[in-house]
């Protein structure tokens, strides 16, 4: 079994002719908040699927807590908590009712805490979900995805399509979840600034591959905006080692640098500029010059 | 405790908490023996990760602005120590570092801000407090 509670090597998936994922390798560790971010149609529900083992592996391989997914689903679903995009509770039932239903099919779960977050969430147990707001709807969902306490939390684009308040709740429950020793918050998202603020990894996934993983400290730290006062006029972007994005005109060009900073030091002297300004970039920022 | 997070700006979350902290001591808002909010409520107040508010909290005891105690909570330092006073400096530089900014920017010299702070000393005589 590796260290990993998420391992996946090299996951290729089509749906007919179109491939949605191509060659992706994540090796998650366990503990912490890791954030994928990807736009639309990235390919980022089709990966947590495999990870549920709603999808088989085409090519490659997906192990979770060091279990096949597909082939041991109750060792992997049983130490999961999920929220899908769509929060999806079947609409005819009451609230006690799901969760009694859902109770049934896990070993740990902690009716006390259970008890917790209905009146943390002010959710009436005897009210159905066809009756009830998008937002409640959602904590109900988020209720049942946390109440058995589990290893791995995974939630799908949490917070889109939900007001403010419902969406402090749900972020409030993946730092209170990351908080308990050992737990591991899986989340995806195209809202940056929650990444920025609650994940410890983060994976870009652009296209259906994964363009860059690794703590959020180093992804930040390797970007950088940078004005370059070159010593002749250009009437176009000169040429620079490592960089994604450039504008400017005459002598003043402002490139997005990856690398480090030596890199970028040498850079400028090999093209006969000087460095003006140089700003840190956010990971709204570092998200855009990748997938340019 | 007020502290305000943006993602806009480039700087690194653990790096707000630390200077917004100091910012609450060097200005008294936050006084020695004040105890800071546990680490896991001031990230679930903040909606940021509980690593990075402990990040700033190791970095603060670090540089002599807070202090552990022995299974209680983490509490402001003794902020008579001449490090207090750097870092009140600190605070100071950088809004002078602004203010030089702004003057170059608007095509003024050094020596135009010299005068009107002088001018502006006259009119606002300073209230005594430990220096």
């Amino acid at each position: 079994m590796s260290n990993f509670v998420i391992d996946i090597k090299n996951l290729c998936r089509s749906f007919g002719e179109k491939e949605v994922l191509h060659d992706v390798s994540l090796a998650i560790p366990e503990g912490g908040v890791f954030g994928l971010i990807g736009s639309n149609g990235a390919g980022k529900t089709t990966l947590i699927k495999h990870i549920l083992g709603s999808h088989y592996a085409q090519s490659g391989s997906v192990s979770v807590f060091g279990f096949d997914p597909v082939r041991e689903p109750v060792q992997v679903l049983s130490k999961i908590g999920y929220m899908s995009e769509d929060r999806d509770v079947p609409s005819w039932m009451r609230v006690q009712e799901i969760i009694d239903f859902t109770k049934s099919f896990y070993a740990k779960w902690d009716s006390s805490y259970a008890e917790d977050l209905i009146h943390l969430f002010e959710l009436n147990p005897k009210q159905r979900i066809r009756t009830m707001s998008r937002g409640q709807a959602a904590r109900v969902c988020l209720l049942v995805a946390l109440a058995h306490r589990p290893q791995l939390l995974i939630l799908d684009e949490p917070s889109s399509g939900l007001d403010p308040i419902i969406r402090r709740d749900i972020l409030s429950a993946i730092v209170r979840t990351t908080a308990e020793d050992g737990r591991t918050v899986f989340f995806s998202s195209h809202l940056l600034d929650e990444v920025e603020r609650l994940a410890d990894r983060v994976a870009i996934l652009h296209q259906g591959r994964i363009l860059f993983h690794d703590t959020l400290d180093s992804l930040l730290a390797s970007f950088r905006r940078v004005t370059l006062r070159f010593t002749e006029s250009h009437a176009s972007a000169p040429d620079l080692a490592g960089s994604l994005m450039c504008r400017g005109q005459d002598r003043e060009w402002t490139y997005v640098h990856r690398g480090d900073r030596e890199q970028l030091v040498q850079a400028a002297e090999n093209a006969n500029a000087q460095i003006v300004v140089e700003h840190s970039l956010n990971l709204d920022d570092v998200f855009v010059s990748c997938v340019h | 405790m007020q502290i305000q997070i943006q993602t806009q700006g480039g700087v690194p979350i653990y790096l707000q908490v630390m200077q917004q902290i100091k910012y609450l001591v060097a200005s008294g808002r936050l006084q020695t023996g004040d105890e800071l909010p546990s680490i896991r409520a001031l990230a679930e107040e903040l909606i940021v990760n509980p690593n990075t508010i402990a990040r700033a909290y190791r970095e603060l005891e670090l540089e002599g602005v807070v202090e552990k105690r022995r299974t209680s909570g983490t509490f402001v330092a003794d902020s008579g120590s001449p490090l207090a006073r750097k870092e009140r400096l600190k605070v100071l530089k950088q809004r002078v570092d602004h203010l030089l900014i702004e003057t170059y920017q608007m095509g003024f010299e050094l020596d135009d801000v010299v005068k009107l702070l002088q001018q502006s000393a006259i009119g606002s005589k300073p209230t005594k407090k430990g220096s």
